[in-house]
């Protein structure tokens, strides 16, 4: 019955497992995203109105707030995945992990990146030492870390283990690293206009941006997997599923 | 002859492999004095070139001193952390350390306690003489090297996850650096500020505090994560 149970988990934590199971998947992931994606850039960028004092380059958060968001769920994505392969030996943890770290990299650049963009019209300057900037900053970073350690081991194993205590010594800071540099900002806090707090967000510009984030996280699942099916193609390159797989391919 | 089935030995205590190990390297450093006070070289000549740089008026030195201080200070641990462990895993004594039949991350915190009283104590030590070479008010004093105690134990301690990570890689020492330095930032910035505000006349000890706890959660964390990674890197 225990057994019975568990089939499921062990048949979608298999490699060829997850490669069929996760087949059926992609579509659903596309097709919602994309959708989601349309209606909120259009409603975010053509219909919600222009904000009262930023006019409309306040819509960039339409973008980056997502971007934000997933930079930083993407790293406790990374985190688990490398948990559960340090823990249980799963091998689609590790592809997971693989996957999910340059990923998590690059929504970092691009939420840093869109951020310094709307600061040149906002502040008056592209880089400002803001807590979420300087944190943002500091999270690319351990992003980086863990994406060079992963390159600098020539064996996979050894580098999907070292990858994961790296990115679990990552997770138990990165609270403590907010919270100091929020603490260190504080102290020095510039004479800026301080915008990124809206407590009050119109309901217009709110809903867009609800959309976007709903959007951004599918968008993100869709993406993950299809990394996580092309690793798992590369990782098992030699195995009999894959070469019936490329052999079907080419017969069609 | 041996009996067939021996009796097993007491295998000595937690404290026993602890001492024996943190002696064991300290004997070392003893032995190599000389390189022993390269990190302290170290940071006394960047300390020095400082004025060199900005130029030597001791207002703008004193403005700066606090923070230059702590960023060289942390240069000077992470300079020698590269010898944590990479001469015992080259020379083979790591696999030992790992086979010993105490838990490593014992051996890692004895390990990680004689680097520290090696580098960070002597650092610390000096700490108030380069600060008043940076014209650093006597005043904050107190609170750098209070902080600088507890921040050199803790930079220790992560370098010790960072060596323990890339010692089976070639080219390690240019990355650990890079692994651990994001995790220095609360510490960095919790050490200035203790000294910042007793130089503002106010009271240095609440950011002096949240460092403390900084160091206890390192101390729990960083041999326990530290000793997985030397078990990688052995297996690997």
């Amino acid at each position: 019955m225990a057994e019975r149970r568990w089939q499921w988990f062990h048949r979608l934590a298999s490699p060829p497992g997850f490669y069929r199971v996760s087949g059926r998947w992609l579509p659903w992931l596309a097709g919602t995203s994309l959708a989601l994606l349309a209606v909120g850039v259009v409603w975010g960028l053509l219909y919600a109105p222009p904000d009262a004092r930023q006019g409309n380059s306040y819509r960039i958060i339409f973008l980056h707030v997502p971007a934000s968001f997933l930079a930083l769920a993407g790293y406790y994505v990374m985190a688990a995945a490398g948990a559960i392969h340090l823990i249980w030996r799963v091998k689609l943890a590790d592809v997971v992990m693989s996957a999910a770290a340059p990923l998590g990299a690059a929504l970092t650049f691009l939420a840093l990146f869109s951020g310094s963009l709307w600061g040149k019209p906002t502040w008056g300057t592209y880089w400002v030492w803001d807590a979420r900037i300087t944190s943002m900053l500091v999270l690319l970073f351990l992003y980086l870390g863990v994406v060079t350690l992963r390159q600098a081991y020539a064996s996979r194993e050894t580098a999907g283990r070292a990858c994961a205590v790296l990115a679990l010594v990552g997770t138990v800071n990165i609270p403590i690293i907010y919270k100091s540099v929020d603490w260190w900002y504080s102290l020095h806090q510039p004479a800026t206009i301080r915008l990124t707090a809206a407590p009050s967000m119109h309901p217009d510009m709110f809903q867009p941006l609800v959309v976007m984030i709903l959007a951004f996280y599918l968008f993100y699942a869709w993406v993950l997997v299809l990394n996580v099916r092309a690793e798992i193609l590369v990782r098992e390159r030699r195995a009999g599923w894959v070469r019936d797989l490329a052999g079907e391919g080419e017969s069609e | 002859m041996r009996s067939p089935n021996p009796e097993p030995e007491a295998l000595p205590s937690l404290a026993t492999g602890f001492a024996a190990l943190l002696r064991r390297d300290l004997l070392l450093a003893w032995r190599r004095r000389g390189e022993a006070a390269n990190p302290l070289w170290f940071f006394a000549m960047i300390t020095a070139l400082v004025p060199l740089a900005v130029g030597p008026e001791p207002a703008l030195l004193a403005r700066l001193a606090p923070g230059m201080v702590w960023i060289l200070a942390l240069l000077g641990t992470m300079l020698a952390a590269d010898s944590l462990f990479r001469e015992d895993y080259v020379d083979g004594a790591l696999e030992q350390l790992v086979l010993s039949p105490q838990p490593l991350w014992v051996l890692v915190l004895a390990r990680v306690t004689a680097h520290w009283l090696v580098t960070g104590v002597p650092i610390t030590l000096a700490s108030p003489l380069l600060a008043g070479w940076l014209a650093l008010p006597a005043g904050g004093v107190p609170m750098l090297v209070a902080g600088l105690a507890l921040g050199t134990l803790t930079f220790c301690l992560f370098a010790a996850v960072g060596g323990a990570l890339t010692v089976a890689l070639g080219a390690g020492n240019v990355l650990r650096p890079l692994l651990v330095l994001p995790l220095y930032v609360p510490v960095l910035i919790f050490g200035t500020a203790a000294v910042a505000r007793a130089l503002e006349g106010g009271d240095g000890s609440a950011p002096l505090a949240l460092l403390g706890a900084i160091t206890a959660v390192t101390l729990a964390i960083a041999p326990v994560a530290a000793a997985a990674a030397l078990r990688v890197g052995i297996d690997g």
